[in-house]
């Protein structure tokens, strides 16, 4: 079993060299907030993930959960660890005071809840997605709603779920064919629901579901869709869980990762009809659920972060304990001093660093975006949110594949083997490029959305602010052929976006057939722009004599490995973009 | 009734502890500084006294620079009401701590004094056996049990024997042993609340207390690196391995 320890030191120094804490909290309204009480905060959730939640999750792994009679059970241990992890009022951190939350700003609860997901991913889950639950309701619920739901949900005495999927509608939404009949005060909801993420469990007195579901006089496909909150139990005069609703787990699904976190089918109607309350207007549900998506997409994006630096943990300690070496005096040494397990630990390390960069930059756009004092700040910081997100989820979930995959390798014939708890990473990060949008969604978001919409604007913008960092860097001596690669990788970058610009509409498969290259290449794009800004700041630091130099030696040297090793594959992404459709779509479907 | 804690900073007990180049201490530069685990316990025991209804105030105390406002903080966002911290330059050994801590209880009359039994960077287990030599109030050492009853606390100590349950007077100086109780975590309310609680800052000056050396630190040297083991081929080896190399069996 594999242990986990937060990574504090290299959080901080993201937080405070690369997003710039105090100047955010300051910008954004957060007066109260700053880099120390960051730290308090860091500190006592590192603890608590390490302790309580860290142990269960090698038991997540290898019991799963069950469906009984009483409904889904989760995993032994966990209702515990979930009643501590809420009355820790860990629930509550980037909730509105309104309701009880703490109001804390977003990068903060990002980067707190990489200790969640590192700590135990299933288990992590259902703060995560009660999360989205909350933020659905606070966006578009009524007065009403929010005065019932949300004070229990954000104090974590309930859990939220989201229900979007069906066995015809998964990443097609339009072909949701669940229905919501009026009645009185309420709807009564009919229909399946699959694969929702803790669709019950007996942690809490109550779930609240949100489901998205079509009224009787909806208009077809996507403006048809309508948004509910739907209680597992109804609640009584009080207030209190009181009735069963009609809405049952009929089955849960055996699966790849993610044991701990059940994933259930979920029958609304199978008798009277599961009673439900609007959210937002009729027939808006769909725009309600895009609210929260960068939010949500972000949260996944930082599984990934999360995960990759739980392999990374395992794999390390691994590294330094088995001997397979032998000396010319008999005496054995340690797989560390192999190069090409540096090699790989060294990715793993570069590729998490950079991540981190990445998804806490885009987690502050969050801040940005909503809080900013003047409103051009904050149409920017929207716009640069927007960009950012799809490379977040995307780009993040598909490195963490590899460096598990590489976690796996440094263990030899032991990573394929279960009792190391490498072989559960690895499983465990499968999941992240499929939920919450695939990566083919992700890549067409940023080519459509994000690139074609705007007609480039918004990358020329993040590419103009890259270049400032490629200066800065060429600038320095012993940093300038950092800044010469992040330049090359640039250069790409604004031949991919011109390249894209000039064939979407000569070619209507050109941008589906490139998005995935194109978003790879701004992923690790935008890793060595904040890997280059790391390097600048670690190096000023050193310079003043200020912080841990072992550790800004070490970060000086990631980056350089960054710019050397993964920022080359930009240009092998370029020409791919640049070979178009042609072979992609050549073959006929037979000739498969 | 006031409880005082006493909390200090030490090196967090998951650090491997590094020797400075030149031996002449630790290595404290960078390294991830805590609450030392038995002071940690003692700022819960006093928080548990209060949530009994038995105490109403739980005043902490640190001696050292700045940076133990960081305990400090840490031990209110476990519930103690407000912070003292006395500043140092450096981390003045147990006798001095003693003193600046019985001039806090002079002014601050506690009826309760806990502290941890020992710190885990020296060891010493000292301070407050001194203070209650200081103060010439009665102490219970090692506790494993804290009961107050009227104008007595009732102490449990772990002894080598077994358990003594020993009945003070109020005022009392108490010491923490491992199993008295398990700290619990800080939640997130709690450590915002923190924030925002008093924390005073005063210095041996205004105690009236004046820093003097006793001791010398001459040489610290890191303990010797365990050689790899062996693996013999019989209990027979094993036997002449004890006798003859290590030598802790003799006869023959
Ligand atoms: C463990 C787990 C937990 C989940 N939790 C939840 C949950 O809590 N709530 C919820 O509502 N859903 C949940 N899901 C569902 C998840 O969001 C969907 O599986 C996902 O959206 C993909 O839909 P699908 O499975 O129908 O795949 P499909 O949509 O059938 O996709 C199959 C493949 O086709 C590609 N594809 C599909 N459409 C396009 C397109 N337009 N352009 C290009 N490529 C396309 C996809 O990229 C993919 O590679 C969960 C799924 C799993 C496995
Ligand atoms: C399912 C399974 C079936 C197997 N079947 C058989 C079988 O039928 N018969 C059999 O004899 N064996 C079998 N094996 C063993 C398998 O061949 C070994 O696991 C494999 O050779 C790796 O050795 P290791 O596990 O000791 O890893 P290690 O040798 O400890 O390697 C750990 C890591 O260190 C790296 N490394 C080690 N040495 C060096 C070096 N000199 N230079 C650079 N990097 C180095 C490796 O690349 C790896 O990343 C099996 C293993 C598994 C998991």
């Amino acid at each position: 079993m594999s242990e986990y320890k937060h990574p504090l030191k290299d959080t901080e120094f993201v937080l405070n060299e690369v997003v710039g804490l105090d100047d955010l909290c300051h910008e954004s309204g957060f007066e109260e907030i700053n880099a120390e009480l960051a730290s308090a905060i860091l500190t006592e959730a590192g603890k608590f993930g390490s302790a309580v939640l860290s142990p269960l999750n090698v038991v997540g792994d290898t019991q799963g959960v069950k469906l009984t009679e009483k409904g889904v059970e989760e995993t032994s241990g966990f209702k515990q660890a979930y009643r501590q992890f809420a009355e820790g009022g860990w629930n509550s951190l980037i909730a509105d005071e309104a309701f009880g939350g703490q109001g804390l700003p977003n990068v903060l609860g990002t980067a707190v809840n990489e200790i969640w997901q590192s700590a135990n991913l299933s288990f992590g889950l259902c703060p995560l997605l009660t999360q989205g639950a909350v933020e659905a309701i606070s966006h578009h619920g009524s007065d009403e709603l929010k005065q019932t739901w949300l004070p229990k949900m954000i104090s974590g005495e309930w859990t939220g779920t989201m229900n979007l999927t069906e066995p015809d509608a998964g990443t097609d939404l339009a072909a949701i064919k669940t229905r919501a009949v009026p009645e009185e005060d309420h709807y009564r909801i009919i229909g399946q629901k699959i694969f929702i993420t803790w669709g019950d469990h007996q942690m809490t007195g109550n779930i609240i579901h949100l489901v998205l579901a079509r009224l009787p006089d909806a208009p077809a496909g996507v403006k048809g869709i309508s948004l509910f909150v739907v209680p597992k139990f109804l609640l009584d005069e009080n207030g209190h869980p009181g009735k069963r609703n009609d809405v049952h787990c009929v089955s849960v699904e055996h699966k790849l990762g993610i044991h701990g976190s059940p994933t259930c089918v979920m029958s609304y109607g199978d008798n009277e009809g599961a009673i439900g309350y609007l959210v937002g207007e009729p027939h808006k549900g769909l725009s309600c659920m895009f609210t929260m998506m960068n939010c949500a997409r972000q949260a996944v994006g930082l599984q990934g972060v999360a995960i990759a630096e739980r392999s990374y943990q395992q794999a390390l300690a691994y590294a330094k304990e088995r001997l397979q070496g032998t000396n010319r005096d008999g005496s054995r040494f340690s797989i560390i001093k192999f190069p090409d397990v540096r090699r790989m630990l060294m990715q793993m390390k570069s590729s998490i660093e950079a991540m981190r960069c990445v998804a806490l930059v885009g987690a502050a756009s969050v801040d940005r975006a909503g809080r900013a004092q003047d409103e051009a700040t904050r149409r920017k910081a929207l716009a640069r949110l927007e960009l950012l997100t799809p490379i977040v989820k995307g780009w993040c979930t598909e490195l963490a594949q590899e460096v598990t995959y590489l976690g796996t390798q440094i263990n030899g014939g032991m990573g394929f083997i279960e009792e190391t708890g490498s072989a559960q990473h690895y499983r465990d990060a499968r999941i992240l490029t499929i939920y919450e949008g695939t990566t083919g969604i992700q890549a067409l978001d940023l080519v459509g959305r994000k690139t074609l919409l705007n007609r480039g604007e918004s990358l020329a913008e993040l590419m103009t602010e890259i270049e400032q960092t490629v200066m800065a860097l060429e600038d320095q001596a012993t940093l300038a052929a950092q800044g010469r690669a992040l330049r090359k990788a640039l250069d790409a970058g604004q031949a991919a976006r011109r390249w894209l610009l000039d064939n979407a509409s000569s070619d209507p498969s050109a941008a589906g057939s490139v998005s995935v290259q194109f978003m790879m290449l701004f992923g690790y794009l935008c890793g060595g722009w904040l890997m280059g800004h790391s390097a600048l700041r670690a190096q000023t630091l050193l310079g003043a004599g200020k912080g841990d130099p072992e550790y800004l030696k070490a970060k000086l040297v990631t980056a350089q490995f960054f710019s050397e090793q993964l920022l080359p594959r930009t240009q092998a992404s370029l020409e791919a973009i640049q070979a178009g459709s042609g072979s992609i779509m050549a073959l006929n479907e037979d000739q498969f | 009734m006031k409880v005082l804690v006493a909390v200090k900073r030490v090196i967090d007990y998951n650090v491997k502890v590094r020797v400075k180049s030149d031996h002449t201490d630790v290595d404290l530069a960078n390294v991830k500084m805590a609450l030392n685990p038995f002071c940690e316990i003692a700022v819960e025991e006093a928080v548990r006294l209060k949530e009994a209804g038995t105490a109403s105030e739980v005043v902490v105390v640190s001696i050292g620079p700045k940076a133990c406002q960081e305990q400090i903080r840490t031990a209110l966002a476990l519930g103690a009401d407000r912070g003292i911290q006395i500043e140092t330059d450096t981390m003045p050994e147990s006798l001095n701590v003693a003193k600046l801590l019985a001039k806090v209880v002079e002014a601050e009359q506690p009826q309760l004094v806990i502290l941890g039994k020992q710190s885990i960077d020296a060891d010493n287990n000292q301070t407050g056996q001194m203070l209650g030599a200081l103060l010439d109030l009665p102490q219970g050492t090692f506790a494993s049990d804290v009961k107050v009853a009227g104008d007595k606390v009732n102490v449990t100590r772990e002894v080598d024997g077994g358990l003594q349950t020993l009945a003070l007077n109020l005022p009392a100086i108490v010491t923490t042993d491992l199993r008295l109780n398990e700290p619990r975590y800080a939640s997130l309310p709690n450590i915002m609340k923190a924030k925002k609680k008093p924390l005073e800052v005063k210095t041996p000056t205004d105690l009236g207390v004046e820093l003097k050396s006793h001791t010398r630190l001459l040489n610290v040297t890191p303990p010797a690196e365990r050689q790899a083991g062996i693996r013999v081929s019989s209990v027979d080896e094993l036997v002449d391995k004890l006798k003859n190399e290590a030598k802790v069996l003799r006869g023959g």
